[in-house]
């Protein structure tokens, strides 16, 4: 039995009514006390954590681990390692692997792979459509019977809306969410980058915001109709966080995350960063309206959850023309520093909001126990130097890819220690184990 | 002469209006070389370059070639189909092969915006970027810039009219950058499935009405149209973009008398430009041919470091 205390932290979960400074003594996988000055006989670790924060661990519903098929990217050791040291307790990954993720066998791979050398939890979701291919439903049911949390046909699209509308009707009798990378690849027509006046006076082929839009307008009208819980991945526009907006009014069932880089930067950074191919990603970053309105969005409550889209390549994938590299940045492992500096130290969310908006509402969104800071409950726990002013280093990673804007970045505030199942896998953004 | 204090030609929206004029003064110095019996200067011998060209063309690859040999460089042409550009050896690999070699400057057409600036990373020779995707042709913009300087003594306060498929032409994208820093009012004129996003906000006057862009010109640029535009629903027949955009001397009389008339080639005569036009009085469309060895030249001598020898 191996213990652990957390010491002298300010713990924080709203969802559990806590907001006190106390220590935490974990105990074979739980939460065996919380109490000031609890004492450290028989205990094996302390973690020191006065003057910094102790919340519910933080669960990323949205990234890719490359496996099976791509570990030259990213594999279940790799991946979960970036993502305990950026302070994940458990993440969710797409299936959009070689092969994809569309069978119980598949998933079983994952699941049995990820208990051998994961380092958080790993909830494998499914895909829609056999192959992602957008035609055929695939076995939904045979994968929800093996552990998936939710089906995607992730940068795939279904294009077809009647199968869309099909797969929400056939997904909801297994209650499991259909998470949908909103895009109408007619509309975005090869693009690059967003369109507008950056990729204007760059050259680069870009995807007009409506792209996006289009898809969203769809899926929450589909919701309306089926009842099936849609969850719009990583929201990109102004008017897909007001249509989003209206859905919610109008009682679909419809959910959204946003990523840090969405809610960090804009189309501005192509240029800034020259043609780095680090700036290339699908949906892209836009113009400064859309990423006030994801801002926005953030703090109305409007969206549910920040999700990464840690989406891992191989330095031969990037370091290419603009136009030939792949889409997708890392983001494990930036995400907590971004959130802080860019949101709670602004003022845009307070330390409640981004604790449900990283831990108790995507769990709650792929249906699994909400980690919290109650006695008895499982210890996932993430711990946070809300102070600590740190910079992006990509020799630092424990992701296999570094294909990351943010490099060389100042951040202030990091994940301090990650606890996962009651065991340290992360203290001082060093991984354990 | 002072060099420019930069390694690679990359575009002319980086560029200072001080680099421009340095070019510009060189290419008019060195420009009678292609008119002399002799057309050989020893500035460049033992300098080498290439000129790797991703995307057919004739012109603008013989060009250099020639600008080239006038200043006795070395050059050897490279033409790789842009269909082979996902598929073989990686920009990366080639250019730095290349460089392996001994070579001092790369010369680079390639159909993706962009790959110039991504080669200039990693290469420790000059890269000139002869035309990137939908994004510059800085070659053709300073040629273009050279041409209206001879025969306009300048830029500030001329009215300059680019007609054409603006959204994807680097030609016009260099020519806006050019001569908006010299304080030129520029007219974009084509049709609206034909107009980039964002060009008001850097002080161009966007329409779709080619009259209006017409209207007292002083200098007239007539884009080559890029027929298969038509099968991607951009427009619906050549007839239709003939009719509303077409540059021909009914047109040609609401600009200036004086004006004068460009067009960077190859010409679809009859579709974007009248034959009676492109050979009439007010047509520099050789000029610029000549011009465009002028530059070249200019380029090659400031980047390789022939100021030694000049």
């Amino acid at each position: 039995m191996s213990t652990l205390l957390i010491r002298g932290g300010r713990l924080l979960d709203p969802a559990s009514g806590v907001d006190r400074v106390a220590d935490v003594l974990v105990a074979d996988g739980r939460i065996e006390a919380i109490g000031v000055g609890l004492g450290e006989a028989g205990v094996e670790r302390v973690v020191d954590a006065r003057g910094k924060l102790v919340a519910p661990g933080f669960i990323d519903i949205h990234v890719h681990l490359r496996t099976p098929g791509q570990e030259y990217k990213e594999d279940l050791r790799t991946g979960t390692a970036a993502a305990v040291r950026g302070g994940f307790v458990g993440v969710a990954c797409m299936p959009n692997t070689s092969p994809v993720i569309d069978n119980a066998v598949t998933v079983t791979y994952v699941n049995t792979v990820a208990a051998q050398q994961g380092l958080c939890k790993v909830w494998p979701t499914g895909a829609i459509t056999k192959g992602s291919k957008g035609a055929e439903l695939a076995e939904i049911g045979e994968m929800k019977a093996a552990g998936i949390v939710a089906i995607t046909d992730d940068g795939m699209p279904v294009e077809n809306g009647e199968t869309m509308r099909q797969a929400m009707i056939y997904a909801k009798q297994f209650n499991l969410m259909i998470m949908d990378h909103c895009e109408d690849k007619h509309l975005a027509g090869g693009g690059a980058m967003h369109f507008g006046k950056v990729s204007s006076l760059l050259g680069i082929k870009g995807m007009p915001a409506a792209a996006e839009e289009v898809h969203v307008a769809r899926n929450i009208l589909l919701s309306l109709e089926t009842g099936a819980h849609v969850h719009i991945q990583h929201v990109s526009s102004r008017r897909s966080v007001e249509l989003i907006r209206w859905g919610k009014a109008m009682g679909a069932n419809v959910t959204v995350e946003a990523t840090p880089h969405h809610f960090t930067l804009t189309d501005e950074i192509v240029m800034e960063m020259e043609y780095s191919t680090n700036t290339k990603m699908n949906p892209p970053v836009r113009e400064a309206a859309d990423r006030q309105a994801i801002l926005d969005g953030l703090r109305d409550g409007t969206i549910d959850c920040i999700a990464t889209d840690h989406a891992p390549h191989h330095v031969d994938e990037k370091e290419v023309e603009y136009q030939a590299a792949k889409f997708g940045i890392t983001g494990l492992e930036t995400a907590v520093g971004l959130v802080i500096d860019r949101l709670v130290k602004p003022g845009v969310i307070t330390l409640e909001q981004m604790v449900r908006l990283m831990s108790t509402r995507p769990a709650e969104l792929i249906g699994v126990q909400a980690p919290a800071l109650v006695q008895g409950a499982a210890a996932d726990i993430t711990v946070i130097d809300l102070d600590r002013t740190w910079t992006v280093r990509a020799e630092e990673m424990a992701s296999r890819s570094r294909n990351t804007p943010f490099i060389g970045w100042e951040l202030t505030g990091a994940p301090y220690a990650t606890v996962v199942g009651g065991v340290l896998r992360m203290e001082e953004m060093k991984v354990i184990g | 002469m002072a060099g420019l204090k930069r390694k690679d030609i990359l575009g002319l929206r980086e560029m200072s209006t001080e680099e421009i004029d340095l070019i510009l003064d060189t290419a008019d110095a060195l420009k009678d070389i292609a008119t002399r019996p002799i057309k050989k200067l020893p500035t460049l011998r033992g300098k080498a370059f290439v000129t790797l060209f991703y995307e057919n063309s004739t012109r603008t690859a013989k060009s250099f070639e020639l600008a080239g040999k006038y200043l006795s460089a070395d050059a050897i042409n490279i033409s790789i189909s842009s269909s082979s550009v996902q598929k073989g050896e990686t920009l990366k690999d080639t250019a730095r092969n290349l460089e392996a070699m001994g070579i001092d400057a790369v010369v680079m057409r390639h159909p993706m915006g962009g790959a110039p600036h991504f080669l200039a990373k990693h290469l420790r020779a000059s890269v000139i970027n002869a035309g990137d995707g939908m994004h510059e042709h800085p070659t053709q913009g300073l040629l273009d810039m050279l041409t209206i300087r001879q025969r306009k003594g300048g830029f500030k306060g001329l009215k300059v009219a680019i007609i054409g498929d603006i959204f994807h032409s680097r030609v016009a994208r260099s020519n806006v950058f050019g001569l908006a820093k010299y304080g030129a009012e520029v007219w974009v004129a084509g049709p609206s499935t034909l107009l980039p996003a964002g060009f008001e906000e850097l002080g161009v006057k966007v329409t779709t009405r080619v009259e209006e862009a017409l209207e007292g010109a002083d200098v007239v640029n007539v884009l080559r149209l890029q027929l298969e535009r038509q099968e991607k629903a951009l427009f619906p027949t050549v007839a239709e973009y003939s009719k509303f955009w077409g540059v021909g001397p009914e047109r040609l009389k609401l600009a200036k008398p004086d004006h004068v008339l460009m067009h960077p080639g190859p010409m679809n005569r009859g579709v974007e430009i009248s034959t009676s036009a492109a050979d009439g009085e007010q047509s520099v469309i050789l000029e610029q041919v000549t011009n465009g060895v002028a530059v070249r030249m200019a380029l090659l001598y400031l980047l390789l470091g022939g100021g030694d020898a000049a």
